[in-house]
């Protein structure tokens, strides 16, 4: 097991390294000059010049790029163009509210998915399962920022039980937060939820008709029994990997939902950064996303092995 | 009394009657074979018995076990009689087990789900019944999972996890099938002991007589869903009053006719063949240890001849086998096709010369084109206008006994045996010198097998084929072959003329499996 760990460890440095490489790259070929959006159509050369010296832009491609890496690894990620503030203080407010909101809304869409493809699992065919079928078609086909609205128009504006938007910050204590919060991850976990539970009906019934399955029926286990304590684990794997899918897509994937409820979160901030050219912030927020995803798949795959003891020999 | 007692179990899937007026008895510390081809009933019947049926299947009788009425009973009551009155094992025991718990824990389970003991005392009584089927402590830990363990060793954890509860009655439905004939031998000897030592029935179902003839004490032969004869073992093999049993057994003793048209002529010689294979490093940069599956075999297939290559799982003739095809590379020696090298890069005409038909008549065709496409692909190694190309097929599917319109029709529209007649006749399109038998017959019913046989006997004899015939059946080397290679861990350890290795294996590993090889006592079948 240790050195399964230690060989996707491996992996996920050199996977890293090569993802800096071409984002790096990317935002280099990308047109326009960051300094000269930043002075307007109007600024002299030598301004435009002397922006670019500060900025550390006229240095060698070679020479960026080291100072880019070895400046994330101490923390640095550089001055944002635009807000003229450390893009670390930036990424890390605006990612207070993102993966807070990821986590909430995975937890969610996990506590609503389990039960729901157990429970079509196991009623195979049957009224049960026909209406969860149904359910999570609706689920998957409606936008969840549709889901967002009717949910702002029930629950904010009918009920006053939630606030239609807008978000507190951390220091105003977890209660208020996590509430301001709650609509948000619903809005998100509801397609989220819908597509795991149809990946855990379909691979607990593939499950269901293997041939372990007839041996513990065989031995005396109900059906019940049969699914609970061989099929579900065996039908984790497809499971597990939706979920990493999913964690990778929720911490940015929310720019709409984060508009929807007026959120400062890091989708947003991606969009505005773009749409300024503030390039320093985009590199570093992709660089993080990506690194987000690599540690998440890494997990995932410790996952598999704490799951499947075959994957644990394999390096 | 009897243990076992059922009446008139009738099963109905849909409109289709799959089990009719099935009766039978069974007594304690008797072993009861059930006999019959593929579908006919045989595993059906069993789980009509567990009341394991598919949730579509409607069933219909009485079962009694130890004079308790069994119909009738709940699901629920149904869960305690199963496992801890009846046992059973099946057919597949690589996926019998749950690949994610250990062997340990899934016997022990059998124990705790019935209540019948704690964690503790469960664990300790798994112990014992693994010791008891032959997996000792020392090499076989508790915590195992099925996948460091072989066909034959997961066979005896699902026998230990039948046995836990020293039930009653244990059904066995085609336990050693998937095995090599001493591990078969080795499992059969297990269920013998256990059914003489705690005095319980078994139902030992197979497709295998002579498993059912060194077995069992009294057999029922079955045939489209119905018991169409029952009695003692011997005397229902000697009497043969049924006109199904009487094809059966003919069937399964069937010896093609043929005569050896081997030649001196040399068709494919292989000199010191080697294949190496990498395993997993033992530490990071450490150099891979090989593994020698074909290590040095050297032997010649003769124009005409019809040459057998046995050996067990894991012995390296598949190995070999996709050596000869050109499908492997050579790590070292040469093999030679009618004068010509093979090798992964052997131009087409060369690989044309040797076609092969695989064991899986279902697995080896594209169900989405037609049997016309799919005899005509070897045509891609020596291409032909497509008018001569339809006229060949439609003679190579006449030739196997098709009839012309299978052209124009998909795979799964055939039957098992039809299929296999495609798949040699997909072999024999372009005129290959030798086509590679690899277990051709084995996935096939005995009376299937014996047209099949009589096909290849006659094709041989027609075309002047030689075969190279891969199996681990002897009596189908028997059967088919001249000469025989019997091959053990990547070496050829005995070869000679086939009637002469059987009658007097000369290497211990060939009387081995020879002795291991169940068959049916002459006496029974000829009357003597």
């Amino acid at each position: 097991m240790l050195r399964f760990a230690l060989s996707r460890l491996v992996s996920l440095g050199l996977s890293l390294v090569a993802a800096s490489l071409v984002i790096f790259a990317v935002v280099e070929v990308v047109p326009g000059d960051p300094a000269a959006f930043m002075l307007g159509m109007n600024a002299a050369p030598d301004t435009v010049a002397a922006l670019r010296r500060e900025l550390g832009l006229d240095a060698a491609l070679p020479v960026r790029y080291l100072g880019w890496v070895t400046g994330m690894l101490a923390g640095d990620f550089g001055i944002s163009y635009t807000y003229r503030v450390p893009v670390a203080e930036l990424v890390a407010a605006r990612l207070g509210v993102s993966l807070p909101l990821a986590v909430y809304a995975l937890l969610l869409s996990t506590a609503i998915a389990m039960p729901v493809g157990l429970l079509a699992a196991a009623r195979r065919g049957r009224a049960a399962d026909w209406g969860v079928m149904a359910g999570t078609q609706l689920g998957i086909a409606v936008p969840n920022f549709w889901f967002a609205m009717l949910l702002v128009l029930v629950f904010a504006i009918e009920l006053r039980w939630f606030a239609a938007g807008g978000f507190p910050g951390w220091e105003a204590g977890l209660w208020p937060n996590l509430k301001a919060l709650t609509l948000p991850a619903v809005a998100l976990a509801l397609p989220q939820a819908a597509i795991l539970a149809r990946v855990l009906r379909s691979a607990l019934i593939e499950t269901m008709d293997q041939d372990y399955i007839r041996t513990a029926r065989a031995k005396g286990l109900s059906g019940r029994q049969a699914l609970l304590a061989h099929a579900l684990r065996n039908a984790m794997i497809p499971v597990l990997t939706i979920l990493g899918l999913q964690f990778s897509f929720l911490i940015a994937g929310g720019i709409i939902i984060e508009n929807v409820f007026f959120l400062p979160g890091l989708g947003r901030l991606v969009f505005q950064a773009i749409t300024q050219r503030d390039l320093i912030v985009v590199e570093s927020v992709v660089m993080l996303l990506v690194f987000a995803v690599i540690l998440v798949t890494f997990l995932t795959d410790l996952a598999y092995a704490a799951v499947d003891p075959r994957l644990r020999r394999r390096g | 009394m009897s243990l076992l007692a059922a009446e008139g179990l009738g099963v109905t899937i849909g409109a289709g009657r799959v089990l009719s007026d099935v009766s039978l008895t069974l007594a304690p510390g008797e072993v009861f074979g059930l006999v019959g081809e593929s579908g006919s009933g045989k595993s059906m019947t069993a789980l009509a018995l567990m009341r394991l049926l598919p949730a579509a299947a409607r069933a219909e009788g009485r079962v009694s076990l130890g004079g308790r009425l069994l119909t009738g009973l709940s699901e629920r009551a149904m869960c305690t009689v199963r496992g801890r009155e009846i046992g059973m094992i099946f057919q597949e025991p690589m996926t019998a087990l749950n690949p994610l718990r250990t062997i340990g824990e899934q016997v022990a389970e059998t124990l705790v789900v019935h209540g019948a003991a704690g964690r503790a005392e469960a664990r300790a009584v798994a112990r014992a019944r693994l010791d008891r089927v032959g997996l000792d402590a020392a090499r076989f830990p508790f915590d195992r999972y099925p996948h460091e363990l072989s066909g034959g060793q997961r066979q005896r954890v699902c026998i230990a996890m039948a046995v836990a509860l020293r039930p009653k009655l244990l059904i066995a439905d085609e336990p050693t099938t998937a095995l090599d004939v001493t591990t078969q031998a080795q499992i059969l000897d297990l269920l013998k002991g256990l059914v003489a030592e705690e005095g319980m029935g078994m139902m030992l179902i197979t497709h295998d007589l002579a498993v059912v003839a060194g077995t069992a004490d009294r057999v029922a032969v079955m045939q489209a869903g119905r018991i169409v004869e029952t009695g003692p073992t011997e005397e229902v093999f000697r009497a043969r009053r049924h006109d199904y049993t009487r094809r059966l057994l003919a069937a399964s003793t069937h010896v093609p006719r043929r005569v050896s048209r081997a030649t001196g002529e040399a068709l494919l010689e292989v000199r010191g063949a080697v294949r190496e294979y990498l395993l997993p490093r033992p530490a990071p940069l450490a150099p891979h240890p090989r593994l020698r599956a074909v290590d040095g075999v050297g032997f010649t297939l003769h124009a005409g001849e019809s040459l057998g290559l046995v050996g067990e799982s894991g012995s390296g003739k598949s190995t070999l086998t996709r050596l000869v095809l050109g499908l492997d590379p050579l790590a070292a020696g040469t093999i030679r096709l009618n004068g010509a090298a093979v090798s992964l890069t052997m131009p087409g005409p060369v690989r044309a010369g040797v076609q092969a038909v695989f064991q899986d008549p279902y697995g080896s065709f594209n169900p989405r084109h037609r049997v016309a496409r799919l005899v005509a692909e070897p045509f891609h190694l020596t291409p032909l206008p497509a008018e001569e190309t339809r006229a060949r097929v439609a003679a190579a599917l006449a030739a196997v006994g098709l009839p012309a319109d299978a052209m124009e029709r998909y795979i799964h529209e055939f039957s098992g045996g039809q299929r296999q007649r495609i798949a040699i006749a997909r072999a024999l399109v372009i005129r290959p010198r030798l086509v590679v038998l690899d277990e051709a017959v084995s996935a096939l019913d005995v009376r299937v097998r014996a047209q099949i046989l009589d096909l290849l006997a006659e094709l041989q004899g027609r075309f002047g084929l030689s075969y190279l015939f891969v199996t681990h059946d002897l009596s189908v080397v028997r059967a088919i072959t001249d000469r025989v290679l019997v091959m053990k861990s990547g070496r050829i350890v005995e070869e000679g003329p086939t009637a002469r290795v059987l009658a007097a294996p000369a290497h211990p590993y060939t009387a081995g499996l020879v002795a291991a090889t169940p068959r049916i006592p002459a006496g029974w079948i000829d009357g003597g």
